[in-house]
């Protein structure tokens, strides 16, 4: 009952703090006792001053009709660290990171692009049936990973790759995935890109949109109750925030407290669908205090802005068992896909804009060299090692056999069910009987 | 999904609450309510379409206590609690005992950490649990009306079922049960009589398990736990309290994709699972009596992955085959398993076989007994087999 009472004590001083000046100190005080427990901020009954009794809601009565009107012209603040130019704008957010790992963010980031050329152009060659690039969007990858702890558990979407390049997921599993080839973890089983690893603690991608929202909120709750000091990381973009899913993944993370950071990729485009079409509010990061989750809004092609805003959610959601929801503003440079021409939708200036003038990757590098970390002989160097390494992964990968078609059948259930072993044995002994109408010489035996 | 929730109870019910207070300790220390026994009876005049069969009181698993259902279902997940730190139950309503008291007790027993109620929101409610599971959980998420878990259909078919398969055994989701409620209650209506398991039964990865009474629901259920594979237990409401039986007390185990052949027969073989499995044990009466024909009867308890091995050898004695269920006939998984005997039996068959099920119409209200396939339309079926 004391803890009650005190809970009762701070949220006056919450109001009263809002009614005269909304200082920031009380009304933190106000958010923690209100996430105390949801119980402790009812009113008494027996209170004899004309206030709202709703259990509903904790609120001031306001005697004249007033809709809320949604602050769209001039949204959530974008946070950022540098400038165009690379120049740190407010030295005291500098998030001061020694010079070899500011050159890894580099080189990952360009790792990632020169890889998703290569396999970009295969699949225009036919090499690989499809491909997703990730131009544009390669420092909110690098940025966030290097803010996580390497066992915090990664959900993500599909465009998400540098994060997995991050923590050190080989060039050959990356191929082997695209190619669907025998070393492939995943067995060969998912389209391109749906890559996964048990070791890096990055879940495997699936295709439906959103899916892994409310998976993350369940996966942080499990994590919190293994007090393992571990947090989970969800990446989505603005248009999968349109499913159901995500609703269901934010309010279930607010209600359960589970500590987990919520990463939009705004890119401004799902598919064809500008966000205009997506959405009429201030983006998604507006939705995260209605939900009672702590929000911000990056510069998502400022590495070191994704960074810091990440590493704070990341402490704070571990150390108070609370959700945050991180919105980083980028832009998709490349087609959605290799199965879309995004020229039938946008104009060929606006993509330059953003590939030419506001680019995470040039962005960074005029960091570097504006401290002599990075010249013109390094870049030349770095450029010509990188594709080497990644062709020699990427010729690895083709020459590799397809796995075995029985790997078709293991895995449906954690056992083979006397069903799937019948229908197993009968497609072999189709197989076998019509040879030559299957690709059998490209698989395992 | 804006779904009117009720409250719904088989007869009986008014006394519910207040048989909480009168309720006992139980050796486990959860309050069981036992003023069933009166109840029985009432259930009976309301919900006539069947008679309850409580199985003979099970020796091999130690010390046993009346229980109806919905205690079963209560003692299972105890038991589980009790052994495995990491397990978690949740869903809408399960903190203060469930709209149908299957968690009475339990978040006094083992925390608000472990038995707690969430948002209302199924695709959520399936999503938290899968996430829960990947991360090492034990994760048993209760969908309040099998006729709500659509919204969580994506979840379970797209990602539940295929989790295993699509990361090559890296991550899986086996560490979840999703419980719900399920089958006609005498005034359901459409949204809270549906029998979805055919909806299920076209989806590969995941298990379908439902009980045909209280020894069944604990033994079915603690092997859905148990199972490296995400289950979905449907529990038949309208036994929650009208079935009654000595259930053990400590934890065992019912095998998964297992038929159990509950009457040897030589005539004809009768198929059904959950309640409609006392339905066809009438009808297999009524025909012993009034033909003088011998019936087979099996309950085949887990839909995915079916037992045909047991179904098959039955019918290759008996060369006809009738399959009953509740839900709809046009793509009901009676379909599936009259293909199959078919397929596999084609030279026994003697007759073609009978499917007796629900009309394909939405679960009607008022219409409920004309609707059901009650052991009169089973009893004419079996009638018309044997004289083909």
């Amino acid at each position: 009952m004391a803890a009650a009472c005190g809970a009762r004590i701070l949220r006056g001083i919450g109001l009263h703090a809002i009614r005269n000046t909304a200082l920031k100190a009380a009304t933190q005080l106000q958010r923690r006792a209100f996430r105390v427990n949801g119980t402790l901020w009812q009113q008494p009954f027996d209170s004899p001053a004309e206030k709202p009794q709703f259990p509903g809601a904790s609120a001031e009565f306001i005697d004249h009709l007033e809709f809320i009107q949604p602050n769209v012209i001039s949204g959530i603040p974008i946070y950022r660290v540098m400038d165009r130019q690379g120049q740190i704008i407010n030295p005291s957010e500098d998030p001061q990171l020694s010079k070899e790992m500011v050159l890894n963010f580099y080189q990952k980031m360009t790792l990632l692009n020169t890889m998703d050329r290569i396999l970009y152009e295969s699949q225009r060659q036919g090499r690989i049936s499809f491909y997703m690039t990730n131009y544009g969007e390669e420092g909110t990858h690098i940025g966030s990973a290097a803010a996580l702890d390497p066992k915090d558990l990664v959900f993500g979407q599909y465009r998400e790759a540098g994060v997995l390049m991050y923590r050190g997921f080989p060039l050959d599993l990356f191929m082997a995935q695209c190619y669907a080839n025998a070393d492939d973890l995943g067995k060969g089983r998912q389209m391109p890109v749906h890559y996964g690893s048990r070791d890096l603690n990055f879940v495997t991608i699936s295709s439906p949109l959103a899916t892994q929202i409310p998976q993350a909120a369940g996966a942080a709750y499990a994590v919190k109750r293994e007090n393992s000091n571990r947090a989970v990381i969800c990446y989505f973009g603005e248009g999968a925030a349109s499913e159901g899913d995500a609703h269901a993944g934010f309010n279930f993370s607010a209600t359960l407290e589970c500590p987990l950071i919520f990463f939009c990729r705004n890119n401004g485009y799902a598919i064809s669908t500008p966000t205009n079409e997506q959405y009429r509010g201030d983006g998604i990061a507006a939705r995260g205090p209605g939900y009672g989750l702590m929000s911000i809004r990056v510069d998502g092609n400022d590495v070191f802005a994704v960074y810091n805003a990440t590493k704070e959610a990341r402490r704070r959601a571990v150390a108070e068992n609370q959700p945050f929801l991180i919105e980083a503003m980028t832009y998709r440079i490349g087609h959605h896909s290799t199965s879309d021409d995004s020229s039938a939708y946008r104009s060929v200036d606006e993509v330059n804009y953003w590939d030419k003038q506001d680019h995470p990757i040039s962005r960074l590098r005029h960091y570097m060299t504006a401290r002599d970390w990075w010249g013109e002989d390094e870049e030349r160097a770095w450029r010509k090692q990188s594709r080497k390494l990644v062709m020699e992964a990427f010729e690895k990968a083709e020459r590799r056999l397809k796995p075995n078609p029985n790997l078709m059948f293991t895995d449906v259930y954690n056992e083979i069910t006397p069903q799937l072993a019948k229908q197993n044995d009968a497609m072999w002994r189709h197989v076998q009987q019509y040879k030559e109408q299957y690709p059998l010489d490209l698989y395992e035996k | 999904m804006a779904a009117v929730r009720l409250f719904l109870r088989t007869s009986g019910v008014k006394s519910s609450f207040t048989g909480l207070t009168g309720g006992v300790h139980s050796s486990l220390g959860i309050t069981l309510s036992t003023d069933y026994t009166s109840k029985t009876k009432t259930q009976r005049r309301h919900a006539a379409h069947f008679t309850y069969y409580p199985d003979p009181v099970p020796t091999e698993y130690g010390p046993t206590q009346k229980m109806n259902l919905f205690q079963s279902i209560t003692s299972a997940l105890d038991n589980t609690l009790a052994s495995d730190p990491t397990a978690v139950i949740f869903g809408e309503d399960v903190a203060f005992g469930g709209v149908f008291r299957c968690t009475v007790g339990l978040r006094d027993k083992y925390g608000k950490d472990r038995v707690f109620n969430t948002p209302l929101c199924e695709q959520g409610i399936v999503g938290f649990g899968i996430g829960a599971a990947v991360a090492g959980a034990t994760a048993i998420a209760e969908i309040q009306f099998a006729d709500y878990i659509y919204p969580a259909f994506d979840q379970i078919v797209n990602e539940a079922a295929k989790y295993r398969y699509r990361s090559g055994n890296m991550f899986d989701c086996g560490n979840l049960t999703i419980r719900a409620p399920w089958g006609c209650v005498g005034h359901g209506s459409l949204y809270h009589s549906q029998s979805p398991e055919a909806f299920f039964a076209h989806c590969p990865g995941i298990k379908i398990v439902v009980p045909r009474g209280p020894v069944q629901s604990k033994g079915l259920l603690l092997s859905c736990i148990a199972d490296k594979n995400p289950c979905i237990f449907f529990e038949p409401k309208i036994l929650y309290r009208a079935a009654v039986e000595q259930v053990p007390t400590e934890a065992y185990h019912i095998p998964l994709s297992q038929a159990e052949v509950l009457l040897e027969g030589s005539d004809v073989t009768l198929v059904a699972w959950g309640t409609q499995v006392h339905v066809m044990r009438e009808v297999a009466g009524m025909v012993q009596e009034k033909l003088g024909v011998s019936c087979e009867l099996i309950d085949l308890q887990t839909i995915l992955p079916w037992d045909a091995e047991t179904v098959c050898k039955s019918v290759v004695k008996t060369g006809r085959l009738l399959i009953s269920h509740e839900a709809p006939v046009t793509g009901g998984f009676a379909a599936e398993i009259s293909s199959t005997v078919q397929e596999e039996c084609f030279l026994n068959l003697e007759a073609p076989i009978s499917r007796v099920c629900g009309y394909d119409t939405p679960f009607p209200h008022i219409f409920e007994p004309f609707y059901i396939p009650d052991k009169w339309k089973c009893f004419e079926a079996v009638k018309r087999m044997i004289n083909y």
